[in-house]
């Protein structure tokens, strides 16, 4: 088990509060259990199903492991230009 | 010459011209995005762009080299600025220099399209009733603002 600090930006930023989450994971964990465990929290249901996440700055895949030092962010739909 | 950056001051799309223009090359292409008064249906008062900085410059870096593959380009240019803007600011400027104007003109439009599919920049809109939204282009009906 480890703690993971989770970046959150724009419109999911504002509904959990702050830019920042602390997840408790287990080794092995995936993008998907990420997510779920996000979802289940207060403010959960503002994310999708299946939000973009990002995994050392690259999006990741759903079934892609999750190891305590990666840098996360979930990301909101992109509204640049 | 590739260079991109996000910016938190006012972008000169003369000197992004500047940067990318050399004897070699024929044509300069420049897109230049501005923010609009108006976002489906509701009156505009300010934009304020934010972004997930690492990720957007290294997203901005991949789109740089796709663009040196897609289309042997010469030198191009992008700022993105974040931070609070108002009516007409430049939000987005990107500069392209080729020898030829097709790869010049092509280069810039896939360099704007990338940006606003892939790189993670977000803009929370001000209407003139004081309401504030976070723009979803995947919701919003109609053309994406520019």
């Amino acid at each position: 088990m480890s703690i993971l600090t989770v970046q959150l930006f724009a419109s999911y930023a504002e509904a959990f509060g702050g830019p920042t989450l602390k997840i408790p994971l287990e080794s092995g964990a995936t993008v998907a259990d990420l997510v779920r465990r996000i979802r289940s929290l207060p403010g959960g249901r503002s994310l999708p199903p299946s939000p973009r996440v990002a995994v050392n700055r690259k999006l990741a895949a759903p079934d892609q492991l999750i190891r305590k030092d990666d840098e996360i962010a979930v990301i909101p739909p992109v509204a640049g230009g | 010459m590739k260079r991109a950056a996000i910016v938190e001051r006012a972008i000169d799309p003369g000197a992004l011209i500047a940067e990318v223009q050399s004897p070699e090359f024929g044509a300069i292409s420049l897109f230049v995005g501005t923010v609009r008064d108006v976002n489906d249906g509701r009156t505009v008062t300010a934009l304020d762009y934010s972004a997930y900085v690492a990720m957007a410059e290294s997203e901005l870096a991949a789109i740089l080299d796709e663009a040196e593959v897609n289309f042997g380009i010469g030198a191009v240019a992008i700022e993105h600025r974040i931070g609070a803007l108002e009516l007409g600011d430049v939000s987005v400027a990107v500069a392209a220099a080729h020898a030829h104007r097709r790869p010049a003109i092509e280069c810039t439009r896939f360099v704007i399209e990338e940006i606003k599919s892939r790189v993670p920049i977000w803009k929370l809109e001000h209407y003139t009733d004081g309401a504030r939204e976070w723009v979803d282009p995947i919701r919003v009906s109609g053309e994406a603002t520019a």
